[in-house]
């Protein structure tokens, strides 16, 4: 034994550390949010796809509500669609969007261009609901159970993670 | 069409450099000449592709070509140009490859300057510069590829983060990536020692040039990160221990430690193995500085990119090379004795201090850096270190290290008594005495302990590093460039120490609102708001303010501070505005408007500041001017007379 293997000694602890705390990073994806466990808040604002009539929050309740804030600028909703999409078709919770700040005529091309997977789709263009959700950027989901209460918070969705973090919340209290 | 061959050239140059590791390592091992001969057009190749990679990049923001994910990503149609070549390495993905592109510069700078040293050395050096260039290719292809096309293309791009649109942080990754990536000549340096089971005092020599070169970038690059937080962000921080600023001032101060004991090395042939171990620390805090950036370990302003598999990916890669280099060490660093011995009041016993205090210095920062991590792993909960923690517990070895180095300056190589110097150091502390309590009472008038202490010091370090040169000068001796870099670079820590101290110690500032007319005071100065106009930038839209300063009464600037509204992002920014000085910085900042025509603002005054700026210029320019020391050439003229095949130099006593 020599004391040169001190320094060995110290990074392969430096390693473990450094280790575990990554193993924790993705749980990280789940973003701690001040609202799990409170009542979603309440927002009624302009329906994107039928101008002149409004998305009224309080109309999704008795249901399981997936709140997805959207927009055309943000590449990671682009990459999140297809997800949407395939949660739609599974048919287990309705999809309610926040279109956030963003421009009319290009969101509704853009669903028009990759399909709709969504119940009703809000326009937020000052970002006044957003703001009540504490929303950082796009995309980020909300997860509200039928009492209208969140359970739920995430950035962009990719199949597995529905799959094995979020589907599961839903089934383990409809079951 | 572009990216693709960007694309390719990637991975041609992935291949090369697999290939200068493989015949890098293994040529000298198996005495193949033509192997270690391989090594080079590897090299050169690479230079070439990663340039050619890295110029497609480019190509592509510059052309706006938004089926590029990192240019839809991170430009915009509407950003000014230089901004659009700027993004390239203003994310994580163009950023890497920045860094494997600055690799291959700096192992072609290795293998054309090198010609003198003997060449199964030159051969390792480049091997371990391979295996690192494998590593970042690696991880760059199979994680972060800047190249990944978007089906279909984007109309536009969601613009570069209007915090990044600057001209600091234009040059502030270049210059930082240039210092971490020279670093690994130092640790390659290190490698091929430990291979080689030897290690003298010209091995020191030749690594001296290239560690300060590294040095001197990494310097640049820290001076401009802490300036543009100065300006940019606004408030007036130029230091906030930010995770991601303390991951650039570790590898600094190590590699500072590593400068001053490379000297120590080369010229007595001791702490041989002390160094190995600074050369592998170094380059080990530029790769964490990487991975804490990039891989979300530790979130901060700085993080624009996070994932766990790039985590891991580095965390291997950094178990693989620091952990190789480390075992290497275990092995080797026994054989490594030195027989020379030194006294207690040498200069070798006080660069031994100057590294243990270095090292102390950077421990600390580590601890404070690692100690939410480590919180969060040990389910502690949430915790946060900032600056309560690190200014006070910084300084436990930053004040003797800086009172250390006048007294160090004195002090000769090996021998015990400090003889005529003492009446120097005497000298020179009650000239500092006499000047830094004029300075602080006289100018500023007391007001903290810590002021007068670092002025003192400060202006200690200055007058202390004049001593030896003006001697020199007197007795008609030439001064090489090396204790000219030297000289400067001490001078400008003094400056800095001055800056700082003073800054700190004297600095005001106040939050109010005005409406046009009012005015605040601030000591001698009175800032008064005349008006909000509104003006059009190429991609924002913003509102400025007009703000007289005068001191005593009399004019002394005006200054124009903004709040943008970046149009793409919506994203309101302040600008600050700024009144340089050799006395004072004038800054003011926008804030929100509070109605009825008033606006709310920060003003400050900032004695000294643009001394912290100077000083850190001075430092790397000091640095640059001891590079260029005949005795690091000096092998060259040795080598043209002597036979190719001498490869064991011998020590020089100089």
């Amino acid at each position: 034994m020599n004391r040169f293997i001190i320094p060995l000694l110290v990074f392969g602890l430096l390693v473990v550390v450094f280790g575990i705390s990554l193993k924790h990073a993705p749980e990280k994806q789940v973003v701690k949010s001040a609202l799990i466990g409170k009542p979603a808040p309440e927002f009624s604002l302009p329906d994107l796809l039928q101008p002149g009539a409004t998305v009224n929050s309080a109309a999704f309740k008795g249901r399981w509500v997936l709140v997805n804030v959207w927009a055309t600028w943000c590449v990671e909703c682009r990459a999140e669609h297809p997800t949407l999409l395939d949660i739609k078709q599974q048919g287990k919770v309705i999809i309610v969007g926040l279109n956030y700040q963003d421009k009319d005529a290009d969101a509704r091309q853009w669903l028009a261009e990759l399909g709709n997977p969504y119940e009703a789709v809000a326009v937020d263009r000052e970002g006044r609901a957003s703001i009540d959700y504490g929303v950082y950027g796009a995309p980020e989901n909300f997860l509200v159970n039928p009492a209208g209460v969140i359970v739920h918070k995430t950035w962009g969705l990719t199949p597995d993670y529905w799959r094995t973090t979020m589907l599961p919340l839903i089934e383990g209290t409809t079951k | 069409m572009i990216p693709e061959i960007g694309q390719y050239a990637m991975i041609l140059a992935l291949l090369l450099a697999a290939a200068q590791a493989f015949f890098g390592i293994a040529g000298p091992w198996k005495g193949q000449q033509r192997w270690m001969q391989a090594t080079y057009p590897a090299v050169a190749g690479q230079f070439v592709l990663l340039g050619l990679a890295f110029g497609c990049l480019i190509w592509s923001f510059v052309h706006n070509d938004f089926s590029v994910r990192m240019v839809a990503a991170h430009s915009n149609s509407a950003l000014p140009v230089y901004f659009q070549v700027a993004a390239a390495w203003g994310n994580h993905e163009g950023s890497l490859l920045f860094w494997v592109f600055v690799l291959s510069a700096w192992t072609l700078a290795v293998a054309a300057f090198s010609s003198t040293l003997p060449r199964p050395f030159v051969a390792r050096v480049l091997g371990v510069l391979g295996i690192i260039s494998v590593g970042f290719l690696l991880f760059s292809l199979a994680t972060s590829n800047p190249f990944e096309r978007l089906q279909p293309a984007r109309p536009d791009g969601v613009d570069l983060n209007p915090v990044l649109q600057d001209f600091g942080l234009t040059i502030h990754p270049p210059m930082l990536y240039v210092g971490y990536v020279g670093f690994s000549v130092a640790f390659a340096f290190a490698c091929a020692a430990m291979i080689e089971g030897k290690l003298d005092q010209t091995w020191a020599r030749w690594t001296r040039p290239w560690t300060t070169v590294a040095w001197m970038f990494l310097t640049v690059g820290v001076a401009l990160g802490s300036w543009w937080a100065y300006y940019e962000l606004g408030w007036g921080g130029w230091w906030a221990w930010d995770p991601v600023e303390n991951s650039i001032l570790m590898p600094w101060l190590l590699g500072t430690a590593l400068i001053h004991s490379l000297a120590v090395t080369d010229k007595r042939g001791l702490f041989k193995s002390w160094t190995l171990l600074l050369a592998i620390m170094a380059f080990s805090f530029c790769l964490l500085a990487t991975f804490m950036v990039r891989s979300g370990v530790l979130v901060s302003v700085h993080s624009f990119a996070s994932d766990p598999t790039r985590g891991i990916f580095i965390l291997s890669f950094l178990a693989l090379t620091i952990g190789g280099a480390l075992t290497l060490y275990v092995w080797r660093a026994p054989l490594l004795r030195s027989a020379a011995g030194f006294d207690l009041v040498s200069r070798e016993s006080f660069l031994l201090f100057n590294n243990i205090l270095l090292v102390i210095a950077t421990a600390v920062v580590f601890g404070g850096t690692m100690a939410p991590m480590i919180a969060d792993v040990a389910g502690l909960g949430t915790l946060s270190v900032g600056a309560p923690y690190f200014n006070p517990t910084f300084l436990i070895p930053m004040l003797p290290l800086l009172a250390l180095v006048s007294v160090g300056t004195f002090a000769r190589w090996k021998r015990g008594a400090l003889g005529e110097s003492r009446n120097r150091i005497l000298g020179s502390l009650v000239l500092a005495l006499i000047l830094g309590l004029a300075l602080i009472l006289g100018v500023y008038g007391d007001r903290s302990l810590l002021g007068p202490i670092g002025v003192v010091i400060g202006v200690w370090i200055v007058v202390s590093s004049l001593v030896d040169p003006v001697d020199r000068l007197r007795r008609g001796l030439s001064i090489s460039p090396s204790i000219l870099g030297m000289t400067l670079a001490h001078i400008g820590l003094g400056v800095i120490t001055l800056g700082i101290t003073t800054m700190e110690a004297r600095m005001e500032a106040r939050d109010v609102a005005l409406a046009p007319g009012q005015q605040v005071e601030l000591g001698r100065f009175a800032f008064r708001f005349e008006g909000v106009e509104e003006v059009d930038g190429p991609n924002y839209a913003a509102t400025r303010a007009r703000m007289v300063v005068t001191r005593d009464g009399k004019p002394e600037t005006v200054l124009f501070p903004e709040r943008r509204n970046y149009l793409v992002q919506e994203q309101a920014l302040a600008e600050a505005s700024l009144g340089v000085g050799w006395q004072r910085d004038l800054l003011a900042t926008m804030g929100e408007e509070v109605g009825g025509g008033a606006w709310s603002f920060r003003v400050q005054v900032r004695p000294l500041m643009r001394y912290v700026w100077l000083g850190a210029a001075l430092m790397a320019f000091g640095g640059f001017l001891s590079t260029l020391d005949r005795r690091y050439r000096r092998r060259r003229e040795a080598a043209e007379s002597a036979t190719v095949a001498a490869p064991v130099p011998r020590g020089d006593p100089a």
